[in-house]
């Protein structure tokens, strides 16, 4: 018969649609409105899984978010899998695959658990004390052995096909948690007309109010109330209600993180739209109304399948309309699980309850539940359950007024609630960074000092009466929103009050017990004694030494229980102990929902030039320089990078070649003081450099190390046009600004990027004036009218340019700015024009190579921000009758001008046909001992063409006085003999670019 | 013949002019023509009336954008503004702007192809931005006649909202066109689907 276990009428499910999943290949049927947990229960399936260490038999324990042992690997289709899923929050949609987890062969007969017959030798800090020694049995054995066997559930192998969305959003008031107490405070903020947004983590807003059938508000149902509020709250247009969704992190400044689950729950994968959404809010105040977390009663064989939580068996009877079993016991310490009770058994359940409190100590509950008909047995304590993969009987004794257990009686049941008290959840107020303190009378730790515009209500701190909660949410709200409005609600009492316990008395070896205390990590009581009577006194040190706390649910069933027993062995008050931290997310979030939008192409955002395309469409190699991309080669046919490259060096030194130089960082400067404001950003001197000139210029950090440079033309008297290296553009421009707006703000110049303006091609090489000069208009190419590093104004196929002479390699060269959107049709027209000069374009890799021929520094590649203008052969570029530039002050520091220093020098090999390795070390004499005294290293070696040998340049002690001596260069294999020169190795007289 | 083409046509890097709309029911993400933009830098006079340039006025509070005509101008801090027009006026609006700023120090700086425009427009617009703008946009904190730089993602922007119609333009960085498209494309997917707010 299908769903047994199916209540006959109530619930909240949607009976006219009923459904099928699977679990385990198995199908299991359920209706619209269930959860995972919810379907198996009423279809009688209770063991759910395995558990972590032991592999015990586990079920479901709670209904809600904190459950621990209920994980399920859940599949949605191809690349849609997800491992540890708690059953009890995922809904059930037709077709969803669920199966259990940690088992081998199957769920019912598991290897894994002879772990549990094991149990005696997995004790806490098993793999502290057992993996130690030998040292060296740690790579090959115990390390490989430990990662094998680590981790829960199975990582999905396949790309996620589903989007992610990210959303900013701005309230006045955020509300976490739509049970009585966040619903009050909605409406109660929401009538003043400010932002609000309230989210729940449930697929319905209501929390509480959901399974709670016999409670009334202000005179009407409660369920009723419910309905009216969020009809409500619906109606008004400054309010956004969020179900299904998280706050899972609660950060500075009131930036509240929540997840919000949108398509899992709808059937078909075809469903438009993001599957979840991640929401950034900043809220003016915060309200933290995540209510409460029923505590586990700790006795032995306490995670037996069938033994849940009091309220969940409530939860599952009133708003699922399914019996966890025919037969309950429910076992307590507290009046709130008469509730649960009684509802199971005015659902026609057997119903049996124990109760650890004295008969003078229980409240009206207890004649409640007895003119109910039901067994009552009060001053009894729970010894133990029966049962393998389902809980058969629960072993109860009474206890005598001196502690002692009376005899053992077994309850025979199918399932047991336990209700060990309640736990306000705290989480994301500590995660707020406020302060919790302890509260004696109801046995934790509430809210106490905020820390942010912030305050929590009802059950989340402690208030768990329903009146009390919808008042002081409504409070709370009113608060939140600026307003003193306050409304007192009136409601059905609830019973509530408890008596702390923390292991459950027995008349069993306690050295033998095994008392769940964590389920999720399988950490009993024992292993918390074990823990503190080792030395770990610190709750943060049991923690960690345990696993106690750790894991996706976080402790959230476990955390009082472990914190009172490791009080209870100290001897110590709780407070005394304190507790761990509170880390976010609250619970698990998809790694697409932090990840949102930020995949594929979004990932970064690549920058490309206007000639991109064009490269492309070359088969041009691209490479990575920041977040541009840029031509790296461009092979022909059959060709590798070297090969490429080489033919490319050819090209340039003997015809011509085009590159794209687009990438340089650009930078207006103007304004009257713009060539005093130059003087004092660079090391030259900029004052007598007439308009219509060029300069290569450096740029020093304070520090008097090189940061940036490039070359630099005078446009006009009060206009530069400054270039800077592709990846220092923003930086440069920043530390110019910076140096603008503080400590010269007198200076009349102003600085505007034109890096994207202007698409610059560089054509170089002996033929380049030939190629253009059909194309140019309004300017004289000759050399005489023209030299080299000379820029004019003027037009190049019909587009204005800012034409440069100038030469990154050495050759006569050009390099034609022009405006962005004009680039590709340029480029194509010179391409065009110098086909029968052979115009070869060229990448990256070949600029490289032929700068390194000329001895030209790359910064980052010479310099790493410890090189000085000296330490690079520079030092004439500086100023010397400036007063001041930026640095200046730095170049006349000890360590700067004592000897010593590495400057830079050219390395030739011995073996020509061998290139070095750069950032390869180099010594003197390969016979010293070790460590060996490093002069310096290599910074960068190429292949020369055009030298026909490899060429290198280093940064070497004293290098400069050592030209012509041998030293030797580390190789993958050794050393090898390379010999000192220049730093130039072609054309080193310098005529070429003057042609 | 490139004369021809290069006042005809620029090649814009998100396509030809008007590219075809995208986006949802909610949301239309169509990338702008060929425009003229300049960068206004200029430190106003602190006693007298803040000049007119081409119409506009300049000592608007900072983040606001006025508008004559075509012509607008974005003041994105005490002295610095965007401005921006139809790309025939080019040569005008430089002439207009230069002239006004006589006799003051400033810097007028030609961006138009330094700058992508991209409009997002429909009712869900505001929203759609907000997947990678972490300002506030509501009509409030952000009404007719606002402009700031933020982000958008990863990228930088300005945005700008003109009049009281849910229609925002995004101005990027050339580069990083194709990267803010793509955002805010997805941007207009995610929000779609049930349950949108």
């Amino acid at each position: 018969m299908a769903q047994p276990f199916r209540l006959s009428r109530g619930g909240r499910i949607d009976r006219s649609r009923p459904l099928v999943f699977q679990f385990n290949g198995r199908p299991v049927q359920g209706y619209a409105g269930d959860t995972v947990a919810s379907a198996l229960i009423a279809n009688g399936i209770h063991l759910v899984g395995r558990s972590f260490k032991y592999h015990r038999p586990r079920g479901i324990l709670s209904h809600g978010p904190d459950e621990p042992s209920a994980l399920l690997s859940v599949d949605r289709g191809p690349g849609r899998i997800d491992p540890n899923n708690r059953a009890s929050v995922v809904e059930v949609r037709p077709g969803l695959r669920t199966a259990s987890q940690n088992h081998w062969p199957s769920l019912e007969y598991d290897i894994g658990a002879v772990n549990d017959l094991l149990s005696p030798v997995f004790v806490a800090g098993f793999y502290y004390k057992t993996f130690m020694w030998p040292r060296k049995f740690w790579d090959k054995v115990y390390e490989p052995f430990i990662r094998a066997a680590a981790g829960l559930g199975k990582a999905p192998v396949e790309a996620d096909p589903d989007r992610y969305a990210n959303r900013h959003a701005h309230c006045d008031v955020l509300i976490v948690g739509a049970g009585p107490a966040g619903l009050a405070a909605a409406l109660a903020a929401a009538r003043t007309g400010k932002r609000v947004i309230l989210a729940d983590e449930g697929a319905e807003p209501g929390g509480a109010l959901l399974h709670d059938t016999t409670s009334e508000i202000d005179g009407r149902p409660a369920a009723q109330w419910l309905a009216e509020t969020l009809a409500d709250l619906d109606g008004r247009e400054n309010v956004i209600l969020l179900p299904r969704t998280t706050a899972f992190g609660y950060y500075n400044h009131n930036h509240v993180a929540l997840a919000e689950r949108i398509t899992d729950h709808l059937p078909g994968s075809a469903t438009p739209g993001p599957r979840e959404r991640l929401w950034q809010v900043r809220a003016g105040e915060v309200v933290l109304a995540g209510g409460s977390h029923e505590r586990p009663l700790v006795f032995a064989d306490n995670d037996r399948p069938g033994i849940l939580l009091a309220e969940s068996v409530r939860v599952f009877l009133n708003r699922y309309g399914v019996a966890p079993g025919r037969r309950i016991v429910f076992a307590t310490n507290g009046a709130s699980a008469y509730t649960a009770a009684l509802d199971a058994r005015n659902a026609g359940l057997d119903v049996t309850l124990v109760d650890l409190r004295l008969e003078a100590d229980c409240g009206p509950e207890l004649a409640r539940l007895r003119a109910a008909g039901v067994t009552v047995l009060t001053g009894h304590t729970v010894i133990g359950s029966k049962g393998r993969k389902r809980v058969t009987g629960l072993i109860v004794a009474p206890l005598g007024s001196d502690g002692r257990c009376g005899g053992r009686r077994v309850l025979d049941c199918d399932c047991v609630g336990m209700s060990g008290g309640w736990t306000p959840a705290v989480h994301l107020f500590s995660q707020s960074r406020g302060k919790l303190a302890y509260d004696e009378g109801i046995d934790a730790f509430v809210p106490a000092t905020s820390a942010q515009a912030e305050r929590s209500a009802g059950a989340a701190r402690g208030r768990y009466d329903l009146a009390a909660c919808l008042t002081d949410g409504f409070a709370a709200g009113a608060a939140a929103a600026g307003s003193e409005e306050q409304r007192a609600f009136v409601a059905t009492p609830t019973l509530t009050g408890f008596q702390p316990v923390r292991i459950m008395p027995t008349d069993a070896d306690p050295a033998k017990v095994r008392a769940f205390v964590d389920f999720q990590n399988d950490v009993t009581a024992k292993d918390i004694k074990l823990a503190v009577r080792e030395g770990f006194h610190s709750i943060e040190h049991v923690k960690r030494y345990t696993t106690t706390g750790m894991a996706t649910d976080q402790g959230k069933t476990s955390n009082m229980n472990a914190l009172g027993i490791v009080a209870g062995q100290l001897d110590k008050a709780l407070p005394a102990v304190g507790t761990t931290t509170f880390r976010p997310p609250y619970t698990p979030v998809s790694f697409g929902t932090l990840v949102g939008p930020a995949r594929h192409a979004l990932f970064d955002p690549i920058r490309t030039t206007p000639i991109h395309a064009w490269a492309e469409s070359q088969g041009a190699t691209f490479e990575n320089v920041g977040l541009w991309r840029r031509a790296w080669y461009f092979p022909r046919p059959g060709e590798d990078l070297h090969a490429a490259v080489a033919r490319e060096c050819k090209a340039v030194r003997e015809g011509v070649g085009i590159f794209d130089a687009s990438t340089l960082g650009k930078i207006e400067i103007v304004g009257p003081d713009a060539a005093e404001f130059m003087n004092r950003m660079y090391v030259n001197p900029w004052a007598k450099l007439a308009p219509g000139r060029c300069r290569y210029g450096l740029m020093l950090k304070e520090d008097g190390y090189i940061l940036d440079d490039g070359v630099v033309a005078r446009v006009s008297d009060e206009c530069f046009h400054v270039t800077t290296t592709t990846g220092g553009a923003p930086r440069v421009l920043a530390h110019m600004e910076d140096y603008l707006q503080t400590e010269w703000p007198d200076l009349q110049v102003f600085l505007t990027s034109t890096t994207e303006q202007w698409a610059v091609i560089a054509l170089q090489g002996p033929k380049a004036r030939e190629v253009i000069a059909p194309l140019v208009d309004e300017i004289d190419l000759s050399p005489e009218a023209f030299p080299h590093m000379a820029m004019r104004t003027g037009r190049i196929c019909g587009v204005p340019t800012r034409l440069f002479r100038v030469s990154f390699t050495g050759e006569l060269g050009f390099e034609i700015n022009v405006p962005a959107d004009h680039a590709l049709a340029v480029w194509e027209a010179i391409v065009a024009a110098g086909q029968p000069h052979g115009i070869t374009p060229y990448g990256t890799e070949t600029m490289h190579v032929l700068r390194a021929e000329k001895g030209y520094i790359i910064v980052g590649q010479e310099t790493d921000g410890t090189v000085t203008p000296d330490d690079v052969g520079l030092a004439g570029m500086i100023a010397k009758a400036k007063p001041d530039f930026v640095g200046k002050r730095s170049l006349a520091r000890p360590d700067v001008v004592a000897s010593g220093r590495k400057q830079l020098v050219g390395l030739v090999t011995e073996d020509p046909k061998l290139v070095l390795d750069e950032g390869a070390q180099i010594v003197s004499d390969t016979n010293q001992p070790i460590p060996m005294r490093m002069l310096g290293h290599v910074t960068s070696s190429y292949w020369s063409p055009n030298c026909h040998r490899s060429i290198a340049m280093a940064l070497v002690a004293d290098g400069r006085a050592l030209l012509g001596r041998s030293l030797y260069v580390t190789t993958p294999t050794g050393f090898t003999r390379v010999t000192v020169s220049e730093p130039v190795f072609f054309d080193i007289q310098g005529e070429r670019v003057h042609a | 013949m490139l004369e021809t083409r290069y006042r005809a046509a620029r090649a814009l890097p998100l396509g030809a002019l008007a590219r075809a709309a995208t986006g949802g029911p909610n949301v239309t993400v169509r990338p702008a023509g060929a425009e003229t933009r300049f960068s206004l830098r200029v430190r106003l006079p602190g006693q007298q009336a803040a000049p007119r340039v081409a119409g506009l006025a300049l000592d608007g509070p900072i983040n606001t954008v006025v508008t004559e005509g075509e012509t607008w101008a974005a003041r994105l801090g005490p002295d610095e503004w965007l401005i921006g027009g139809p790309e025939a006026d080019a040569d005008l609006l430089q002439g207009r702007i230069a002239q006004a700023l006589a006799g003051l120090p400033h810097a007028l700086v030609e961006v138009s192809h330094r700058n992508v425009g991209i409009d997002v427009s429909g009712p869900r617009a505001a929203v759609a931005l907000n997947a990678g703008c972490p300002l506030d946009l509501s009509e409030a904190a952000f009404p007719a006649g606002r402009a700031t730089r933020t982000l958008l993602g990863k990228a930088e922007i300005v945005l700008i909202r003109l009049t009281a119609e849910s229609r925002y333009r995004v101005e990027c960085w050339r580069s990083f066109s194709t990267y803010v498209h793509g955002f805010l494309n997805e941007a207009a997917f995610g929000v779609e689907g049930p349950a949108e707010h």
